[in-house]
């Protein structure tokens, strides 16, 4: 078994045969001509013929692939018409006095070196397109096919099969019959490149960039192709076989799922809704985010913007992550939650104190209110983000209003300090309180008329509810996740938010548990946010229950 | 002649497909319609000399159009640019 690894396009895997999809090589020889208006005349009428040969691909490609990747033989059209290609190659015949096809090949050269050379890697990818529409001239010219028509009509091809080749151009791509393409490998190309494009349009596998080691002799070997890893298994051995086909069969109930229940509502069969968001921790998650159907991001951990940075991480830098993410998640709602440090999570330049406890010490709001200064920054950042979608703050390690009065002092001042700068801000940003402390449940109906809603933390809340310390292993046979006490005080939760009209969600561990899931309705939580990847299996439950019963 | 600005708001800047459609639409006119971004300059009936430009989302472009159909052009465009790009 030999193990590539290249660039993933699309997250999917697949196993088959390799067919490795060889150009033939065109040479193109320089002669000298003494007419050399009968060259331009050669040129303008394979010009005209491939003109023609691109509207018929289009309208093919129209019809199998759909507007969004024909435009690309339209676009050749337009390239094939460019007045600057046109000069460059009339110049080289008359100046040189050469040949059209020589003409043709320096000017493929030069332009798509041209794009080559782009600082964009969008435009670098646009190389394959000059030669595309160069190579299809060359071909009207001397009327040898290098291209892959004779691809489809091959021996091995009756069955699906995995197509590898150097890279494909559009010309190429459109003429492949689709149904006998499981994933595609390509030794170079990028995430733009065509291929890329087609794979992701076809959902199916694509691994680019993967290199010499993807070697021409692999022609008609079985491989595996995991598009989640970006990751090649040439001729598996039958362990790894048996897992990715575990994996295969998994990722194929995840799409079934997500067919059936992408765009759906969370609604229970008697009608009760309940809206599915998504946890994460980073910017880079809100794809799966939205792959994922979620209708929301119910918690984002700001963490990473203080554990990836060697230094406080500053209000622009802040800045630009929570309004990236607002931006992508467009009117859907993002939770962001301030500060969590401390405890399990540590940074050095926050130089804190080596602690006994460190669970029950210097967390999360209690470093936000005793240093300020970190606090404001984050929340100036989150006020001024809020513009750009629909933010919600909200504060963790609650144990009591003291602290939400003096969070909202501290708010206060931060917008005073924006209006007096002139830096525009959202005034009215729905902001909550992570209920992961028993002294939170307990005092819900105080905090309930403070804020604008409460998501529960389970992890902490049961960490402190059940006295038990989450790192320490030993301890697991004592954790009882689904103990009575921690229900109890989510349900007392949820009753002093709702006697408030405020809404309740559930972020942690918990939330996504579907042996909860009917309980968790019943006492009305109005939100669970779950990793993303549990977004779909929590939905199928809740459609699932029937709470009248 | 008679110009224009515009801020190019496209994710992905003039990349090939609103190039294409950008030379479509300069094509309707008979004026000399020049594409300016920063020290580049470009012929807005080429798709390549466009292309080559690199124009990025957040760049200025301004659009300049020289002949007789100069006030149509300039019109067609700025909406051309505002649909599009």
């Amino acid at each position: 078994m030999i193990t590539l690894h290249g660039k993933s396009v699309f997250g999917d895997i697949c196993i088959g045969d390799i067919v490795f999809y060889k150009r033939k090589e065109r040479v193109i020889k320089r002669y000298r001509v003494e007419d050399t208006d009968a060259e331009i005349n050669r040129f303008q009428a394979a010009k005209s013929e491939g003109v023609i040969q691109l509207q018929a691909l289009y309208e093919k490609a129209l019809q199998d692939v759909g507007e969004a990747n024909a435009a690309i033989f339209e676009i050749h059209q337009m390239m094939l018409e460019d007045l600057d290609y046109h000069e460059s190659i009339i110049n080289i015949i008359t100046s040189q006095q050469v040949n059209v096809e020589y003409a043709i090949g320096v000017t493929a050269d030069n332009f798509s070196a041209m794009f080559s050379a782009m600082d964009d890697a969008y435009m670098q990818g646009r190389a394959a397109d000059v030669k595309d529409v160069s190579e299809r001239l060359l071909t009207i010219l001397d009327g040898t096919d290098t291209s892959n028509t004779d691809l489809n009509k091959s021996k091995s091809l009756d069955n699906p099969y995995i197509l590898a080749s150097d890279d494909l151009v559009p010309s190429e791509t459109v003429q492949l019959d689709k149904s006998k393409v499981l994933g595609f490998i390509m030794q170079k190309g990028s995430a733009n490149s065509h291929t890329s494009i087609l794979a992701r349009s076809m959902g199916i596998p694509a691994i680019v960039a993967l290199g010499d080691e993807l070697k021409p002799d692999y022609d008609g070997i079985t491989a595996i192709v995991d598009g989640f890893t970006g990751t090649v298994y040439i001729d598996p051995d039958s362990k790894t076989l048996e897992i990715m086909k575990q994996k295969q069969a998994e990722a194929g109930e995840k799409k079934e799922l997500l067919k059936q229940l992408k765009g759906k509502e969370s609604i229970t069969l008697n009608g009760q809704k309940i809206k599915i968001y998504a946890n994460i921790g980073n910017t880079s998650d809100v794809g799966t985010v939205l792959s994922n159907d979620a209708e929301g991001i119910g918690l984002f951990r700001s963490e990473f913007l203080y554990l990836e940075n060697n230094d406080f991480p500053t209000e622009e830098q802040q800045f630009l992550a929570y309004k990236q993410v607002a931006e992508n998640m467009a009117a859907r709602k993002v939770i962001i939650r301030t500060l969590d440090i401390g405890a399990d999570k540590q940074a050095d330049y926050f130089n804190l104190d080596k602690e006994e406890n460190p669970a029950l010490g210097y967390r999360a709001i209690r470093i936000c209110l005793m240093q300020p200064d970190i606090f404001k920054t984050q929340l100036r950042a989150l006020y001024r983000a809020a513009i750009y979608g629909n933010i919600s703050i909200m504060f963790p390690m609650i144990i009591s209003v003291q602290e939400i009065v003096k969070i909202k002092e501290i708010v206060k001042e931060v917008k005073a300090e924006l209006t007096a700068e002139g830096i525009p801000f959202k005034d009215n940003v729905e902001t909550g309180i992570m209920i992961e402390t028993p002294a939170a449940a307990l005092v819900s109906e105080d905090l309930a008329k403070e804020v604008d809603f409460f998501s529960v933390g389970t992890n902490d809340l049961t960490q402190y509810t059940l006295a038990i310390d989450r790192q320490n292993q030993k301890l697991d046979p004592f954790y009882q996740p689904h103990h009575k006490a921690i229900l109890k005080l989510i349900k007392m939760a949820a009753d002093s938010a709702h006697a408030e009209g405020k809404w309740i969600g559930i972020c942690g561990e918990l939330g996504a548990d579907t042996s909860l899931t009917e309980e968790f309705l019943r006492m009305g939580i109005d939100e669970l946010s779950v990793s993303p990847s549990m977004v779909l299996e929590v939905r199928k439950k809740v459609r699932e229950t029937d709470l009248s019963k | 002649m008679k110009k224009f600005s515009y801020v190019i708001t496209d994710e992905l800047g003039i990349h090939a497909r609103p190039a294409g459609l950008l030379v479509k639409e300069a094509a309707k006119f008979t004026s000399n319609i020049t594409l300016k971004c920063g020290d580049k300059s470009g012929d807005a009936k080429r798709i390549f000399g466009i292309m080559g430009m690199g124009i990025k989302k957040g760049n200025e472009v301004t659009v300049e159009a020289e002949g007789s159909d100069e006030d149509a052009a300039i019109a067609g465009l700025a909406d051309f640019f505002k649909n599009n790009l």
